[in-house]
């Protein structure tokens, strides 16, 4: 937990009292809430072992075909998600390093091809990747994982790239000044001390960013479902509902699995961050605003 | 959710297994459609080719049940998918040797524009707009767009019962043919509810979020089939949907060849249905209809 | 681009229903954001459970799952409303997420010796809070604040999916496969309505910043 004292001196024995009401009432409103709903869905046969049994019981006999298709579905999602921030992070790093070092004319393009990206919805650049670049005579299926996969990864790479130049801009900013200069004085030209001075130093900073712009990546492969037949963890849990008909039931162990895997990501952002803020107090600044929220939260 | 799936798929598997044991063939499909001894076809025909590359690439709908739908072991069963094996039949190429592309309706032209399919058997109704890009062969089935309500609903009888009841409210898929017909019925188009499946319609339904569905009659009974009764179909069917089998431009000889195969094996085709989409209460059990003329 | 002149009418009623997706949105996950991230740095320990519980969840399920248990989850328990309310809602739910966070971090930025400050010239809580803590937390909060909203106005297009006809991405989705026509101009038009949205938001954003930005 953060300090907190920001809000509140240690408590005495009034406030402690206080807050012990206060917590005995806020308990029993959230369990009355929980009870309510629970209530319902055992009305509605929620609970039902018909539905739930092939997500629980082993020895149901589809449970081993929906976790096999629920085992493929995550590792779809990962390797969509890690090869379009893979590319973000090499294409980000070259617009930025564009945007530096280009002049005021060659600037402008740049920050209108940011803009663009920027102001559309994830959802919509997926559709460019998967619909329209086909049609416009792009032809994405000899590549290896096919037309869907890489439509998918072109989509989000196209909304990620340019946040991350944006990242990238930051981080060689919040670089003391005197690293360049110091490049430059032992005669590096301008672009080796972006490649060998600059640039490392900016990633480690940036690399909690990173992280957890990889969760807003992993959650938007999801929107594949809308437009094309990529088998990610949420198609799968489709696939799964249409046979079963249990869209509640499958769908809680799809969230269950999205906020593990984004959880533990999201730990090691933190941890990261910590590690390098014990190791910099001037790094903790910049990264900050990284790791609590979102350079750009797609969906 | 009433809808018991389950069931359904349940009976389809009991039903595929005594077929299985009757026709003495393999243990987990109906009784397959014979399979042409290295059929002679003219060199270049669309059917020489396919014949040559030993495998026919089928787009087909993953995700409508009774007609295309991919079970939870990948294999894609129904009407569409037995009647493409009567043709792969005919070409002599086994069920084994069909290769499932999925086609859902916004992408069926352009898969086959794009040369990736040799042939579209997608619940495809024939319009002519689709035929200035792509060829029909059939109609092999002959559907038309119908209502579906909750069985306690006496408000709703047809189509027309939109313009009367402003509020109700009528489900259907973003970008289907159905969504697009209903819209002259209405009063106004915040009654129009659009999902991504029918599937998700029938959901909403049985929860009391929409007071209707709208698509082909046919996926409409499947969903009456397994609601236990808390589904009824209302009215008449307003619109006529012939479907067809998508092939690319100018592949006449294949279209003739389809013709040809579908009157040649009508048991197969009965049987086809029969074992699919005829599992269904309340469906009959259809005439091959009489086919248009190949462009 | 014809396609896109012919059906201007159409293009125009999505963006406004897009439009009122977000204005609806903004309403409702800004106090439900400072409301979780109020339970969050509150001394009570079931609300702050409660708090790191909300976002936790929020933050790392896809907006089209969250939106999903608002379409077809909230009606299993009785709740039955348009799939409009259902869509907003889930927009409001998923974005509350990322305001509290941005505020909790703009609340801790403050450092604790100007509460203590205030504390010490007599100013209670709720003063303390009014005068010292959140006009300084404000500060540090409108920029990442600003990303969050039109972050939660481009999510705005993945409602059109769960039952609202009529937004912009619903009636691309139409114009393109029920009306068949080509799939380039279509996309043109639904991204340039969208930058109708986010542009002028954008715009608008860095004002605000401007206007509370103080050379720290």
């Amino acid at each position: 937990m953060s300090q907190q004292t920001v809000l509140y001196d240690a408590q005495g024995p009034r406030a402690r009292r206080r807050t012990a009401i206060g917590t005995v009432i806020a308990v029993l409103v959230l369990a009355g809430l929980a009870y309510v709903v629970i209530d319902r869905l055992i009305e509605r046969n929620q609970f039902s072992m018909e539905k739930w049994g092939p997500l629980i019981d082993p020895s149901n006999e589809a449970f081993d075909a929906v976790w096999r298709l629920l085992g493929e579905g995550v590792v779809n999602t990962l390797r969509a998600a890690a090869i379009a921030m893979l590319l973000s992070v090499v294409l980000g790093t070259l617009i930025a390093v564009a945007r530096l070092s280009a002049g005021r004319a060659g600037r402008i393009p740049l920050i209108g091809l940011v803009e663009l990206f920027r102001g559309l919805p994830v959802v919509v650049l997926v559709y460019f990747g998967v619909r329209v670049l086909p049609d416009v005579g792009v032809d994405l299926r000899e590549l290896p994982g096919g037309q869907e996969l890489w439509g998918l990864v072109i989509g989000l790479t196209a909304y990620n790239m340019v946040i991350f130049a944006e990242v990238v801009r930051a981080g060689v900013a919040s670089l003391p000044k005197g690293q360049r200069e110091a490049a430059l004085a032992t005669g590096l030209t301008n672009g080796q001390t972006m490649r060998i001075v600059l640039l490392p130093q900016a990633f480690r900073v940036m690399l909690p960013a990173i992280i957890s712009q990889l969760i807003v990546v992993l959650k938007d492969t999801s929107l594949v479902t809308f437009i094309a037949n990529y088998d990610e963890l949420l198609s799968q849990g489709e696939s799964i509902r249409r046979n079963l008909d249990n869209p509640i039931q499958t769908f809680i162990v799809i969230a269950l699995m999205y906020i593990t895997i984004n959880y533990l990501l999201g730990r090691l952002a933190q941890y990261i961050q910590r590690r390098q803020a014990r190791a910099s107090a001037r790094v903790a600044e910049v990264t900050d605003a990284g790791a609590n929220v979102p350079v750009g939260g797609g969906a | 959710m009433h809808l018991r799936r389950t069931a359904l798929v349940a009976t389809l598997s009991v039903v595929a297994l005594t077929a299985a044991a009757c026709g003495g063939g393999d243990e987990d499909t109906a009784a397959e459609p014979p399979v042409a001894e290295a059929p002679e076809f003219e060199e270049g025909t669309p059917m020489a080719e396919i014949a040559e590359a030993g495998t026919l690439r089928l787009g087909t709908k993953f995700d409508q049940p009774g007609f295309g739908l991919e079970n939870l072991e990948g294999e894609v069963e129904g009407f569409d998918v037995e009647v493409a094996k009567i043709i792969a039949g005919a070409l002599g190429l086994s069920p084994e040797d069909i290769e499932y592309v999925e086609t859902p309706s916004a992408v069926r032209e352009e898969v086959l524009e794009g040369d990736e399919v040799d042939m579209v058997v997608a619940t495809y109704t024939m319009n002519d707009e689709r035929a200035e890009r792509i060829d029909f062969a059939g109609p092999y089935y002959q559907a038309g767009q119908q209502i579906m309500v909750a069985a306690d609903n006496d408000t709703i009888t047809g189509p027309e019962s939109f313009m009367e009841n402003p509020d109700a409210t009528v489900c259907t898929v973003t970008g289907s043919t159905p969504s697009e017909n209903i819209r002259e019925y209405l009063a106004s188009p915040d009654q129009l509810v659009l999902f991504d499946e029918y599937s998700q319609c029938a959901d909403a339904l049985g929860n009391g979020q929409v007071d209707a569905v709208t698509t082909d009659n046919v996926i409409l009974l499947g969903f009456v089939s397994e609601s236990d009764g808390q589904f009824k179909l209302v009215g008449e069917q307003f619109t006529e949907e012939p479907y067809g089998i998508g092939i690319q431009q100018g592949e006449t000889e294949f279209c003739e060849f389809i013709h040809e195969t579908l009157r040649e094996n009508e048991e197969a085709y009965v049987e086809a249905w029969e074992s699919t989409a005829g599992q269904v209460e309340g469906t009959e059990t259809p005439e091959l209809p009489e086919f248009d003329e190949c462009a | 681009m014809s396609p896109v002149f012919e059906n201007l009418d159409l293009f125009w009623d999505g963006y406004l229903t897009s439009l009122s997706i977000c204005l609806w949105a903004l309403v409702g996950s800004l106090p439900l954001g400072v409301l979780i991230a109020g339970c969050r740095v509150s001394p009570v320990p079931p609300l702050q459970w409660f708090g790191t519980f909300w976002v936790t969840t929020f933050r790392n399920t896809p907006l089209t799952v969250v939106l999903f248990f608002c379409a077809f989850g909230l009606p299993e328990i009785g709740i039955n409303n348009s799939f409009f309310f259902f869509g907003v809602l889930g927009l409001v739910l998923y974005t509350s997420a990322f305001v509290c966070e941005a505020v909790r971090s703009g609340i801790n930025s403050v450092s604790a010796g100007q509460a203590e400050a205030a504390r010490s010239i007599g100013l209670n809580f709720t003063q303390g809070l009014r005068f010292v803590v959140l006009p300084q937390a404000l500060r540090t909060v409108v920029p990442p604040l600003g990303s969050v909203l039109i972050a939660m106005f481009k999510n705005s297009a993945v409602v059109g999916a769960f039952g609202v006809g009529g937004d912009l991405w619903s009636t691309g989705a139409t114009l393109n496969s029920a009306r068949g026509l080509e799939t380039l101009p279509v996309f043109v038009g639904v991204a340039v309505f969208y930058l109708m949205i986010t542009l002028p938001a954008g715009a608008v954003l860095q004002v605000l910043e401007r206007k509370v930005a103080i050379a720290r």
